[in-house]
């Protein structure tokens, strides 16, 4: 007879935790300008691999090499870079506004801005996002106004929300940028019915959906991609795999069995894998996505690899979970050096001008900031009347409410 | 004027609103090819094609949420869920977003989308295909519910319904698609053929939303009442030979208090009867609105006949199902209080 070996549980656990030593040694990163570019009608089954590599664009040197390189101007890289200093410049100034009690509530993108402002430069006008609360680039690089995102942050007067959200959990149908919801996941699923619609309709319009790391063991994304394959709807599914879902290591969503990219190809959805720190490389990914979805082949998955270097929000406190210096061991650097380096390289930048670019920056978000704080913060000055509250339940007012309204005294 | 049964009216409705709105589009489990389990889809693939109407993946969730979507970007989807006992899984769709999406959004998105679900019991379906969830949308803020009783208001709530701007909530008790029902399980059950609720105008025509109906006066007691449980309390009142207002509530949400109000003041008395369990069901509601707002009126508490507060039983169907005796029970209960 055999013995019986005692079973035992298994918790995954990250390499290393506060006072370790950063260790990113297990993530591969192949050589930029390495991955094949294949034509947008290629049979997923022939890419598989594309799920288990990374397209890069940016090599160390600041380069842009290989087959996804090229697709951009100089003024649109410039652009790029302007955006990503203003998310950064903004993120700042708002956790700044958290601290100082101006507001409940911020969530910042250190070390991401590269995913969100790159994705919406690929986009058409009318194509629809469907965000989570961290990826306000989309906003910034589509052009909605500053301090609008600031009464929203602020929950002031001219909140285009009337106080009724969360800060940073934005809205706007005209930029193309669907209702944050506080609910993880679900905006996954309602992108692909949104794509669904637009090709119901034989529109040529394209849906995008986001999730994080963390979120992907949600029931809704697995939701979203059996739909999403079943129609061969046209949405590209995001996926911003930046190691960290508050306090849980990606491995408590099980990343690192394969990559989160591969959970596409088991739906028979093409994934690829993108340094989400290489702003040229998003583009480039993305813009492939969006035509695959546009020529109506069907529903990508891209995985943008990057890093939370921020807080998971102004109510935590990373150093309690990770080593203090792990963003800097980050083997994909920082999104804004890198494009910044990329441009002095190409000659069309400098060290100068970046550091003016940077002053202009934050006058730009300062004076936003001015603006907005002209009509209310959360504990001063204006603020959404009560009857706000009782608004947009429904389209019209049920009697119920009105009885109760009228009990606020409103 | 046509007579139909509710199976034929819902699907009367949804060919309406089909045929005049290019945005409606109909899908589910089941829905496309096949036509529904309960044949409420039947032939509305054929005659609109497979992108108008057509079959999911077995996924809740992902079928809400697909309606959530479209809803975002302009159609009117009028969606089914199969069983209401199967709505779980796409309650967070239900709750944390189409009830919200207009008001978080302040207007921008909205979700003009109907989830039709069968309901109730009294058909030997156990556990998982006899549930009555309504209470767990009623207390959620930006859902209607809806519950027709018969072929009648089904079309035309369902016509309404899918017209409203926002999320219905539309639950069909599966007993009564096919004849009405008062809970005499033991005798013969006379198809909607030969009542007149079972005939339905042709074309467009709304019941709307908000609105009870009467379904007969008396000055004795009002009973309130929704779905299967109209019949039941119908014949649980002859057999207590009392002269009773059964009001069919239709809609929960937005709720008709108005006549209720009007009727109890009249009586005096109010027995309150709905198949979903007791504890925090929408009888409660119902109770908790009656004292306010009609406690000088009233001669005796007002009472709630419902499920026992267990999980729907098979082998115990009938001493589960708040029949006709039990109704009846109460309303002399209350006419001696």
């Amino acid at each position: 007879m055999v013995a019986e070996n005692r079973l035992s549980f298994h918790v995954p656990e990250p390499e290393v935790r506060p006072g370790d030593e950063p260790d990113f040694s297990d993530v591969v990163i192949p050589r930029a300008g390495s991955v094949p570019r294949p034509s947008v009608d290629v049979d997923p089954k022939d890419i598989r691999d594309l799920a288990y590599s990374i397209i890069r664009v940016l090599n160390r040197q600041g380069e842009a090499v290989g087959p996804w390189a090229g697709a951009l101007t100089d003024e649109q890289l410039l652009e790029g870079l302007k955006h990503m200093m203003a998310l950064r410049a903004f993120d700042a100034r708002m956790l700044m506004a958290q601290r100082q009690g101006k507001t409940s509530f911020y969530m910042q993108h250190m070390g991401e801005e590269a995913v969100s402002c790159a994705f919406r430069k690929a986009l058409n006008p009318g194509d629809m996002n469907f965000p989570t609360y961290r990826q306000a680039g989309l906003l910034i690089a589509g052009g909605y106004p500053m301090v609008d995102m600031m009464n929203q942050i602020y929950s002031n007067e001219l909140d285009p929300l009337k106080g009724r959200q969360l800060p940073v959990l934005y809205s706007s149908r005209e930029y193309g940028f669907f209702s944050v919801s506080g609910n993880l996941a679900t905006q996954y699923p309602q992108a692909v019915g949104w794509a669904m619609a637009s090709a119901i309709k034989g529109d040529t319009k394209v849906a995008a959906a986001w999730i994080g790391d963390g979120s992907t063991a949600e029931s809704d994304f697995h939701a979203a991609l059996v739909f999403a394959s079943t129609y061969k709807a046209p949405v590209v599914l995001n996926i911003v795999n930046n190691q960290w879902a508050i306090s849980t290591f990606q491995g408590i969503a099980r990343g690192g069995s394969g990559t989160f990219a591969a959970r596409g190809l088991g739906f028979g959805i093409p994934a690829l894998r993108v340094d989400g720190n290489d702003y040229l490389a998003i583009h480039a990914v993305s813009k492939w996505a969006i035509e695959r979805a546009r020529r109506n082949l069907g529903p990508t998955l891209i995985e943008h690899v990057t890093y939370r270097v921020g807080a998971h929000s102004t109510s935590d406190d990373p150093s309690a979970y990770r080593p203090k210096t792990e963003s800097d061991a980050w083997p994909l650097g920082d999104p804004v050096l890198r494009l910044k380096n990329h441009l002095i390289v190409r000659e069309v930048w400098s060290e100068e001008r970046h550091k003016q670019a940077e002053a202009e920056v934050l006058d730009t978000v300062i004076s936003a900031q001015k603006e907005a704080e002209k009509h209310g913060t959360l504990h001063a000055g204006g603020k959404p009347s009560t009857r706000d509250m009782f608004e947009e339940v429904f389209a019209e007012m049920p009697p119920h409410l009105k009885r109760q309204r009228q009990q606020a005294g409103v | 004027m046509p007579r139909m049964t509710m199976i034929e009216a819902i699907r009367d409705a949804m060919d309406v609103a089909m045929g005049r709105d290019d945005n409606v589009v109909v899908f589910g489990e089941d829905a496309g090819y096949f036509g529904g389990v309960f044949r409420c889809t039947q032939g509305l693939q054929q005659k609109y094609g497979s992108s108008r109407c057509f079959d999911t993946p077995i996924n809740e969730s992902g079928i809400i949420a697909a309606a959530i979507g479209m809803a975002s970007y302009g159609l009117r989807p009028c969606v089914e869920i199969q069983f209401a006992d199967y709505m779980y899984p796409a309650y967070d769709q239900i709750v944390s977003e189409a009830a919200r999406i207009r008001y978080r959004s302040n207007g921008e998105f909205t979700c003009p989308i109907v989830i039709r679900m069968p309901t109730g019991g009294g058909i030997f379906g156990g556990q998982t295909h006899s549930q009555s969830p309504e209470a767990l949308f009623t207390h959620v803020s930006g859902l209607k519910t809806v519950v027709p009783s018969n072929p009648y208001d089904a079309k035309g709530l369902l016509i309404a319904a899918i017209d409203d701007p926002d999320p219905v909530i539309f639950l069909e008790p599966k007993r009564l698609y096919n004849g009405p029902f008062n809970g005499h399980h033991d005798r013969p059950v006379t198809p909607w053929s030969k009542h007149e609720l079972g005939e339905v105008p042709q074309g467009t025509f709304k019941v709307p939303l908000g609105s009870a109906a009467v379904r007969r006066e008396g000055s004795d007691v009002t009973i309130l009442a929704y779905g299967t449980m109209v019949y039941v309390a119908e014949a649980a009142a002859d057999e207590a030979a009392v002269e009773a207002d059964v009001i069919d509530l239709r809609t929960l949400l937005p709720l008709d208090l108005d006549t209720i109000v009007t009727s109890v003041r009249k009586t005096g008395r109010c027995v309150i009867v709905h198949e979903a369990t007791l504890t925090s069901g929408f009888g409660a509601e119902l109770a908790a609105l009656v004292q306010e707002h009609c406690f000088y009126h009233l001669e005796a508490p007002a009472i709630r006949v419902a499920g026992w507060d267990t999980p729907y039983p098979h082998a115990q169907e009938w001493d589960y199902f708040p029949g006709p005796a039990r109704v009846s029970h109460a309303i002399r209960e209350v006419m001696e209080a």
